[in-house]
């Protein structure tokens, strides 16, 4: 387990330094932040001597340099438009985005697996067809559709649900928690729904065709020749076999869902992460794209490893240590 | 009467252009602490034998036609739930690859607790302790450490002593082994081969062993049926068989024998000329005659019946021509 632990950080280092070169280079190479903080009364000269003091005149490598002991100490640049500092800002946002793509994984755990495990199980009943045919549709509409649909729908027809925003947010030792009250539950629904309906087509079928490909095994067969009920075959012996290729592809997909908040949070008006960068890249506020991409790349790190434990405590022919 | 008894077994897999018949007209009785072998090529249907049994056959197979007594009850007609009492309880099997059988991601203890708890009203105590006692018989070392373990932390022919001592957990009446030994090393088959019938004999067992090595067949059962292109076409007594094969296929198989027939250093091991026909393009009348030296025209026209030869009463035959004067 510690060299699992060790290996796990040497790998984020280098995961992370490549994150961060990719991030500098982008800060490098747009926008001028000279032109966002001055007026246009400022002359070139002052410009220069701006310039000058703020160190954009230095070789790439340099800055480059300068960037990386900052971001060492927590300090990865500062935001034009919040005037406060990138990473400040980004944590004040993080909670929203977590807890949509928390509630998003939620309803994908709690809806795919039923539905993948029966439609595997039961392949020529209606309900499996129809779950197919929809998961295929599903899979093909895009997100920003789903999200405006939902809304012309419930809030806008029906006016059951909100329509943006977070609604009211409790803080919970410095998380702005939308969890824990009504109406802040209220304005999760769509939201979640909607980012959501992106991976739980792909889950549901995932789920079933490896499912389908357990319950084709000598190892099931020979469970049945042993007399077992239904209930333990399908949901213990095939069941967790099942989890392992799917847990695996998960991992992966949770990171994707982190990126596809961008999208969701903008037509909802989701004050997370993900609206920030999309308001940020319009601001060229390239500090906060950078911290952005820092904090989403350790999420990411942080997720696999989280999947890669998991993963190693339910395949007994994996020890974490060697992974 | 017979512990188990099939009669005219017809299983058929159902495919898109009509049924499939995987099993054509199979007899045969299966007495208390008998061994019978079943053997055959792949696909002449032995295994499906073996699964109609506890009627577990693949999907689309099902059983079209005939009856299957067991202690007098016709496990034919019992509901999925009077089946799984009869699985894994009274009537045990043994699977080919010992590799492919164990759940991977289960421990030897639960997959071995969990058959006994589907039987019994017992504790997971009481299981394990059973459990023990069984792979003891198997001759698994320290058997209380080994049952926490999950089956890629033993070999092949540990998991096959595993897997028998699943089998005799419940103290069966009957244990069905389809091919045990074929995926095993062949210093391990002896040394399997030898356990299983060992317990049978001590167990009281009776013992259905489904292989296409009549080597095995010779040295561990006492009855044996041959089958081809899912018909049984010759069973015998197993000595007579071996020493006396009557059906032309049968004799085939024993001259394909290393040390059998007219095979000596100098000459090749003989072989049955062709292969045995899908189940989907089986010659009309006999399905053998297509491979058979001695065929002729009533071959060709007419399905041989199944009939007595000779004077033993466990002689049978499936051949126009056997006991006529011609073979």
């Amino acid at each position: 387990m510690f060299a699992f632990i060790v290996r796990r950080i040497i790998q984020a280092t280098v995961v992370m330094l490549v994150i961060g070169f990719i991030g500098f280079s982008v800060k490098h190479q747009l926008g001028d932040p000279v032109r966002d903080l001055v007026g246009i009364s400022v002359s070139i000269e002052e410009r220069e001597a701006l310039r000058q003091e703020l160190g954009l005149n230095d070789s790439f490598l340099v800055q480059y340099g300068r960037f990386l002991k900052n971001a060492m100490h927590g300090d990865l640049g500062y935001s034009f438009f919040y005037k406060r500092p990138a990473l400040d800002v980004i944590f004040d946002k993080a909670p929203a985005t977590i807890e949509l793509v928390f509630a998003a994984s939620l309803i994908i755990l709690l809806i795919s697996v039923p539905v993948g495990l029966y439609s595997a199980i039961y392949p020529k009943r209606f309900f499996s067809k129809f779950a197919m045919g929809v998961s295929i549709v599903g899979v093909s509409i895009p997100v920003f559709l789903t999200a405006i649909v939902l809304i012309y729908v419930f809030a806008v027809q029906l006016h059951w649900l909100p329509s943006y925003g977070r609604g009211e947010t409790v803080d919970v030792f410095g998380w702005e928690s939308g969890l824990l009250t009504i109406d802040g539950l209220r304005h999760l629904v769509l939201p979640s729904i909607a980012l959501s309906s992106i991976m739980l087509p792909l889950f549901i079928r995932l789920i079933r065709s490896e499912m389908m490909e357990v319950l084709e095994t000598e190892y099931i067969k020979y469970a049945w020749a042993k007399g077992l009920s239904r209930r333990r075959i399908w949901m213990v012996h095939a069941f967790k076999n099942t989890l392992l290729p799917v847990i695996t592809v998960g991992g992966v997909q949770l990171g994707i869902l982190i990126a596809f908040t961008i999208l969701t949070e903008t037509v909802f008006q989701w004050q997370g992460m993900g609206f920030m960068f999309l308001e940020a890249v319009e601001r060229s506020d390239t500090a906060l794209l950078v911290a952005y991409l820092v904090v989403v790349g350790a999420l990411f790190v942080v997720v696999n490893t989280v999947v890669d434990i998991i993963y190693g405590l339910i395949n007994p022919t994996v020890t974490v240590a060697s992974r | 009467m017979a512990l188990l008894e099939v009669k005219n077994l017809e299983v058929s897999f159902a495919l898109r252009h009509g049924d499939l018949v995987a099993l054509n007209d199979v007899s045969f009785t299966l007495d208390k602490r008998e061994r019978l072998g079943v053997v055959g090529e792949s696909g002449a249907g032995k295994s499906v034998t073996g699964f109609a049994v506890i009627n577990l056959i693949s999907k689309p197979g099902r059983i079209t036609k005939g009856e299957i007594l067991f202690d007098g009850k016709r496990l034919d007609q019992f509901s999925e739930h009077e089946m799984r009492s009869i699985r894994g309880n009274h009537i045990s099997m043994i699977f080919q690859d010992p590799m492919m059988t164990l759940n991977p991601v289960l421990t030897v203890g639960t997959q071995m607790v969990e058959t006994l708890r589907a039987h019994r009203k017992i504790s997971k105590a009481e299981a394990e302790k059973i459990a023990i006692k069984k792979l003891e018989l198997v001759h698994i070392p320290s058997p209380e450490r080994r049952l926490s373990q999950y089956p890629h932390e033993f070999s092949g022919g540990m998991r096959q002593r595993i897997i028998i001592a699943i089998a005799l957990l419940t103290d069966p009446a009957i244990i069905i082994a389809d091919e045990p030994t074929t995926a095993l090393d062949v210093t391990i088959q002896a040394e399997i081969m030898d356990l299983l019938l060992e317990l049978c004999d001590a167990q009281d067992m009776a013992l259905m062993l489904i292989t296409h090595d009549l080597g095995v067949v010779a040295e561990v059962t006492e009855r044996v049926m041959v089958m081809y292109a899912g018909k049984v076409i010759e069973t015998a007594k197993t000595i007579d068989l071996v020493r006396n094969p009557r059906h032309p296929y049968t004799k085939g198989l024993i001259n394909a024998l290393p040390g059998h027939g007219e095979c000596d250093q100098e000459n090749r091991l003989q072989q049955i000329p062709g292969t045995m026909p899908n189940l989907t393009e089986i010659a009309p009348g006999c399905s053998f005659h297509p491979r058979c030296d001695y065929c002729q025209d009533i071959c060709r026209s007419t399905v041989p019946e199944l009939r007595q030869i000779g004077e033993s009463k466990e002689r049978w035959v499936s051949c126009h021509l056997v006991g006529k004067g011609q073979l």
